[in-house]
């Protein structure tokens, strides 16, 4: 199989240079060895794989596409923009990727229920949507603030039949929805296993979720090859906690002409302090169980983050992101809102695919990698999520709600 | 348990061994609901019988804490909490009342502040050590040196869940006590204290633990003495932080002279604790 070619960058965890760790209360840790082991014994077992691949197949739809997108790259200096279709997926974005190989895991371990946490509600979507399909039962923590500008992902975790719970505490957001799900798990590790979002959290979490959502780059790499006859100059992704982008990153992290940019979420902007532009504008700590990047202030105390996409209002990011950054083997650069919101209408406009605003940070990205790279270059962009959940972010944004119409 | 000849922290306790009980640890965090009042009611505390204090860094993030002591530390961070109030607390209740004083802090103001800085400026301010909840022995290298030079107390968790190596892991590496977690689970008080306290206690003492406290859970003196039957020490935290909160300083010192009402009540097993004392 493709997806077990380890590469010479490539760390299984619980490091990643000076990042990485578990930094959680010992309660915590019996957990963390029993699914570290699952996990060992699950990628060396090929029925493991068998029902997977097959999972992706019959139920997701992959391989995801690849979409070159000719008249949205007319505004990126003529550069070649190829989109990795994962917005076409089941449910929606890359998360599902993730969540039915921890939904497996899940099943190998014996237990019958799962939490997780979720920003804009794509993972607690595809993990409800998992936990339906092998009849587990789910509960999705939820900041306050997200439940109310995603309300749409609420409903349709509550159609999925799991309990989605309103985290009030702290920023009411994604961070302390992970406190809220890691404060549950420690309580209910005997029955409930985590089923984690993104590439961040404590080892295992970062190694596992970045494997299996490579598959998004194994594929990409393969159809750009075949549709271009070589690699790209360079791929886009947007970073929040930073799991579509290490999903795409992976295959191409050994292939040193292919240059990777992480698009970080700069909220008002990276020079005032409403930003999620975590390795741009942050410094090493620990928060979530793993020494990485994070905004905080003086004393460690983390610092709220903005970003318009709920996706990316995160303080944090994975270790892996925080290493390759120290590396210089990728670039991470800041989107405002005000960037991601024209390069989501713009690809509307240009191309009838109306991205995720998450998705939409990596879009403006490649239209200023374009300028810069040239009408030679080649840029791969992955498109990890569909914007159907921002239409009421779009429409007030954009003012394209009539005043007097209903509200949905 | 290494180097218990310099821990104020394991004398307290040993002490109230043997006298045949065992010792009350009493948290609150430092700056709810205000600097000063968090450092008079400490002081209270030990004027009501607590034997050994742990002051609580109030941290944005506090993973391992339930809703009594989350919104205590909000209010705290809210009102105004800097890490230089913590050695402050410590400094001041030092000069008022003679009890050790543990720190109990998230890992990462620690590592923000500097790890030798800390050890440093917390020895200075006459700190017996610290409590980390989310720094388990694995991960533990900056702070096992840090402490060593500065003659500091390390307080390890010790859970249900652990297995038997990191159990002696702890223990080895502990100074002060090991603080044997009673439940699965997150502060605040709970009707029952899980038998699993009990296990874990007899565990850690075969691994050869000569000071455990339990912590988790406590909020009564009947829990006290009971824990005391077969532990070195009990520690009660939300419940003394909710007595703060609803009554004030009187309050917390009406419960903290209730709970040592329960040490006396203890009366030890002769086989309850290691067999040279």
């Amino acid at each position: 199989m493709t997806s077990d070619t380890r590469t010479s960058l490539q760390e299984q965890g619980p490091y990643f240079g000076a990042y990485g760790g578990r930094y959680v209360p010992e309660s915590l840790i019996a957990a963390l060895d029993e699914l570290t082991e699952a996990w060992e014994a699950a990628k060396a077992d090929p029925a493991f794989h068998a029902e997977l691949d097959a999972l992706h197949r019959d139920y997701t739809g992959r391989p995801s596409i690849i979409t070159e997108v000719p008249r949205f790259a007319e505004h990126a200096g003529g550069a070649r923009i190829i989109l990795k279709r994962e917005d076409l997926n089941h449910t929606g974005s890359h998360k599902i990727n993730n969540v039915l190989g921890q939904a497996l895991l899940t099943k190998r371990i014996g237990k019958k229920r799962v939490i997780a946490e979720t920003g804009a509600g794509q993972h607690g979507v595809a993990t409800a949507t998992a936990a339906a399909l092998f009849g587990l039962d789910c509960v999705v923590y939820m900041g306050e603030v997200d439940t109310e500008r995603q309300a749409l992902n609420v409903a349709r975790m509550r159609l999925l039949g799991a309990e989605v719970v309103p985290v009030t505490a702290g920023s009411r957001t994604l961070k302390d929805a992970i406190n809220e799900a890691m404060r549950d798990w420690v309580t209910n590790v005997d029955t409930t296993n985590y089923v984690f979002g993104t590439v961040a959290g404590p080892h295992p979490f970062p190694a596992m979720v970045r494997d299996l959502q490579r598959i998004i780059g194994d594929e990409a790499r393969e159809q750009v090859l075949a549709l271009t006859g070589a690699l790209p100059t360079a791929v886009a992704a947007c970073v929040g906690g930073g799991s579509n982008a290490m999903g795409i990153f992976t295959a191409f992290i050994d292939d040193p002409d292919v240059a990777l940019y992480g698009f970080e979420a700069a909220g008002d902007g990276a020079e005032t302090p409403r930003n999620a532009a975590t390795i741009t504008k942050g410094r090493p700590g620990v928060l979530h169980g793993a020494r990485s990047y994070m905004l905080q202030d003086e004393d460690g105390q983390t610092l709220e983050s903005h970003s318009i996409s709920a996706g990316l209002d995160y303080p944090g990011v994975g270790p892996e992101h925080a290493w390759l950054a120290d590396l210089g083997r990728a670039q991470y650069r800041p989107i405002t809102d005000t960037e991601a919101m024209t390069a989501l209408r713009l690809l509307a406009r240009t191309e009838g695919i109306i991205p995720a605003i998450e998705s939409a940070h990596a879009l403006a990205g490649a239209l200023e990698l374009g300028r810069e790279l040239g009408p030679d270059s080649v840029i791969l962009v992955n498109l990890s999520g569909r914007g159907d959940k921002d239409m009421s972010t779009a429409g007030a944004w954009f003012d394209l709600i009539d005043a007097d119409a209903d509200q949905v | 348990m290494t180097d218990t000849a310099t821990s104020s922290v394991e004398k307290a306790i040993a002490d109230r061994r043997a006298a045949g009980s065992g010792a009350l640890v009493g948290y609150l965090p430092v700056g709810f609901p205000d600097l000063g009042t968090s450092i008079d009611a400490a002081v209270a505390l030990v004027e009501n019988g607590v034997d050994v204090l742990e002051l609580g860094l109030p941290y944005s993030d506090p993973v391992m804490d339930g809703p009594v002591i989350q919104a205590a530390t909000q209010q705290a961070i809210s009102n105004g909490f800097r890490l230089r109030h913590g050695f402050e607390a410590v400094r001041e209740v030092r000069a008022r009342v003679d009890a050790p004083v543990l720190l109990m802090t998230y890992w990462n103001p620690v590592l923000q502040y500097g790890v030798d800085r800390f050890a440093d400026d917390l020895a200075e301010a006459g700190g017996a050590g610290l409590i980390t909840p989310d720094l388990i022995p694995d991960e533990a290298d900056l702070w096992l040196a840090a402490s060593d030079r500065a003659g500091l107390d390390r307080v390890f968790l010790a859970a249900p869940s652990s297995s038997d190596d990191r159990l002696r892991h702890a223990v080895e590496i502990s100074r002060g006590f090991v603080y044997a977690v009673s439940t699965m689970g997150i502060t605040g008080a709970r009707s029952d204290v899980d038998k699993a306290a009990r296990l874990l206690v007899d565990r850690l003492r075969g691994v050869g633990a000569e000071s455990v406290c339990v912590g988790i859970g406590i909020s009564t003196a009947e829990q006290v003495t009971e824990i005391l039957g077969y532990a070195d020490g009990a520690i009660v935290g939300s419940a003394l932080v909710n007595a703060l909160a609803q009554g004030g300083v009187s309050a917390a010192a009406e419960l903290a002279a209730r709970l040592a009402e329960g040490t006396r009540a203890a009366s030890r097993r002769p086989d309850a604790g290691p067999s040279a004392l």
